[in-house]
């Protein structure tokens, strides 16, 4: 146990600081105050896998370590579409994950935002369409904001995530 | 490399059987032996593999205009054996392997759903890679269907698939999937649990099948091999790196040293960093969240520094036709290095914590037994073989370059359980740092690419230790150097159905960790 507190204590906290990383801090802060405005402080993202080749996954993965600690800025995954404001889905999308996925969006309370993310959400990418895949996610379920990459950076899903809310009209907020 | 000095013996013991084997006159596939046999052998010879001691590798078939070319490649003593036969289109019937070899049960399906081929004595009948995205009497690999398909007509989910029933007193299912609790890929698993213990697992796969090996037809290797840095995004250098062999071997292009040594730097990485989060993963899954912090920064730090160096975190699209995308600057060299150094040192400091936790050995040891012989008859490889008694590296035991200049040792365990496959990683990042040191020093110098141009149609095998075990990947171009036909065999294949075996008498809240420690890839699989 001691080992164990001593490494900790070494390790230090890694969640990057301000001059390490101005970008990252800056978007964070931005990003924190748009999900406290528009979503009470918190926003729920369900993410999907349509049929990417799991590259986006390790990326979105990314997110929740300790150099992006993306919770801190009010954002964590659940585990049911139910309990979602956002989808982040990635693929293309497979013929044979086309309706699991839409059901997926109808289980989906508003505001239902849908996220695609990685080149292959956006316009198919490698895939394409085929006997075996639709291509973009937009050709499934509605979209409201594309992260191109392959795979998008964290940075990058950071990035496309504080888009979406800038784009999307939803106000939960604490205004009044 | 023994060199086939076992084939004799084995060809013996098929003409006992009367299995008439005809060497095939021109050997394209080397390094791999092939063997041509009647379709009504096809059975026997398996059969007579298996006795003889046989890993099987490996279907696929390739249809032409009249008849498919089927091909199954089994391995002895690290010599790679590709059997060949042909059947006509109007009647391709002939018996299976998988009596034989139960690792052979889904690529055979696979087979089934794709080109059409019935096994006569195949145990299992049912579709696998097909669910409803076309009919059951069209087959996609066939030169009469269109790579856009029939209809464009939304998909229907696969709801009438027939899962084995368990019945009894108690007995209760518990379906999962496609779409998982995690940020992970899909996939249904439908337990059979009575109180917490599972009796069954079934797995069915195939929900992202994106039609590879479809697609892959008529592409230039440049963009073929882009195509299999996307076969599974986490084993991006190892499939990349099999698809090039493959196609290098079939326009026959030479490669250059130092390009060989750095698709080696890369692929350890890949390996390296891959570990690295599986066993934070791991042992998340048991709530030691202290190490899934640790081994995720570490993660981490790989990535930020492959940006750097190679200009992509995940390394994709760094092993091209011919050589490597871009040069390492002694400033990225020096990087590495010191990267290696770090690594070494903070990963056995967090080992040692690891090792002296008696909760992680509470919940990690005599979990998820995957017991020897299974793991033998299955055919498992990488890792999870590696911790069930299955001694086996392509890097040591099919040596290609550059690893024929280095002395690779590959551990091996017998216990098969969650944590022989965790120590199986943790000794798989402690070989790959030490074979980094001595590839960064030894590192040749000259071109990264080889000029090359097309020669004329071939094919070609190529055959490369992945993360997760043996990759093998098989390429046939057309004069114009554009591929007619494509297969890679990721070593899913055969972990996914040794997890069913090793989940069998687990508790339901245990298969997320025992997931995990196989971590199958179900892009790789599903193609």
């Amino acid at each position: 146990m001691l080992r164990i507190l001593n490494r900790i204590f070494k390790t230090g906290t890694l969640t990057e600081l301000a001059p390490r990383d101005d970008e990252l801090e800056a978007l964070g802060i931005t990003l924190k105050r748009e999900i406290n405005r528009r979503f009470r402080g918190s926003l729920a993202i369900r993410q999907v896998d349509a049929g990417s080749c799991n590259g986006c996954e390790l990326e979105i993965h990314a997110l929740n370590n300790p150099y992006y600690d993306i919770e801190r800025f009010g954002i964590h995954f659940v585990a049911s579409p139910r309990h979602a404001d956002a989808l982040l889905v990635t693929g293309p999308v497979s013929r044979h994950m086309e309706t699991a996925l839409r059901r997926t969006w109808l289980a989906t309370p508003s505001p239902k935002i849908v996220i695609a993310a990685g080149s292959c959400a956006c316009d198919g990418g490698e895939f394409g369409i085929s006997y075996a895949s639709c291509g973009a996610i937009n050709n499934v379920i509605p979209v409201d904001i594309n992260i191109p990459g392959c795979p998008p950076t964290p940075l990058d899903l950071l990035k496309g995530i504080l888009a979406t809310l800038h784009h999307s009209k939803v106000d939960r907020g604490d205004s009044k | 490399m023994s060199g086939f000095d076992w084939l004799s013996d084995l060809v013996a013991r098929m003409h006992n059987e009367h299995v008439l084997l005809q060497e095939d006159t021109e050997q394209t596939l080397l390094p791999a032996h092939s063997l041509a046999l009647d379709v009504e052998d096809w059975g026997k010879a398996a059969r007579v593999a298996a006795d003889f001691g046989c890993r099987w590798a490996g279907v696929w078939g390739d249809a032409l205009d009249e008849h498919i070319v089927l091909r199954a490649c089994v391995v002895y003593q690290g010599d790679y054996l590709v059997l060949r036969t042909e059947l006509p289109l109007t009647q391709p019937v002939l018996p299976s392997h998988t009596p034989y070899f139960p690792g052979a049960d889904r690529m055979e399906r696979h087979l089934q759903d794709m080109l059409g081929i019935a096994f006569s004595d195949h145990p299992d009948p049912r579709r696998w890679t097909r669910h409803k995205a076309w009919p059951d009497d069209r087959y996609p690999l066939r030169r009469d269907f269109s790579v856009a398909g029939l209809s464009r007509k939304r998909t229907l989910a696969d709801s009438d698939y027939v899962f084995v029933p368990v019945l009894g007193n108690g007995v209760y299912e518990v379906p999962v999937g496609p779409v998982h609790a995690g940020i992970i890929e899909p996939g249904h698993f439908r337990f059979h649990a009575v109180g917490e213990e599972v009796l069954r697992l079934e797995q069915r796969l195939g929900y992202v099948h994106k039609g590879i090996e479809k697609i892959a037809e008529g592409r230039d290797a440049n963009a073929l091999a882009r195509l299999a840095a996307r076969i599974s995004g986490d084993s991006t250098v190892a499939h990349s790196w099999a698809t090039c062999m493959a196609l290098e071997r079939a326009l026959q292009i030479t490669v250059p040293p130092r390009a060989l040594a750095m698709r080696a730097i890369a692929a350890e990485r890949e390996r390296i960093a891959n570990h690295l989060g599986d066993i934070g993963a791991i042992c998340n899954d048991v709530a030691f969240s202290f190490a899934q912090m640790q081994f995720s920064r570490l993660r981490e730090d790989c990535l930020r520094t492959n940006q750097q160096a190679f200009g992509h975190r995940l390394l994709m699209d760094y092993v091209v036709p011919g050589g490597v995308a871009g040069d390492l600057e002694q400033a990225a060299l020096l990087q590495l290095q010191t990267q290696h150094d770090m690594l070494v040192q903070v990963f056995n400091r967090l080992l040692a914590i690891l090792d002296d936790q008696p909760s992680l050995d509470d919940r990690l040891a005599g979990t998820g037994i995957l017991h020897a012989d299974s793991a033998n008859r299955l055919g498992v490889l990488g890792y999870v073989g590696k911790a069930s008694a299955q001694d086996y590296d392509v890097r040591r035991d099919h040596r290609y370059a550059p690893y024929d200049q280095h002395n690779v040792d590959s551990p091996c365990l017998n216990t098969g359980d969650v944590a022989a496959r965790l120590q199986i990683r943790t000794m798989e990042i402690q070989q790959s740092l030490t074979l980094l040191t001595q590839l960064l020093n030894q590192l040749p110098d000259g071109p990264i690419q080889s000029d090359w141009h097309v020669a004329g149609a071939g094919e070609g095998i190529g055959i490369v230790e992945g993360w997760r075990g043996e990759i093998i990947s098989y390429v046939r171009v057309d004069e114009s150097g554009k591929a007619q036909r494509f297969f890679a065999r990721d070593p899913s294949w055969f972990s996914w159905p040794a997890l069913e075996q090793l989940i069998h008498g687990n508790i339901i809240a245990d298969f997320p960790v025992c997931n995990k420690s196989v971590n199958g890839s179900y892009s790789g699989h599903d193609l």
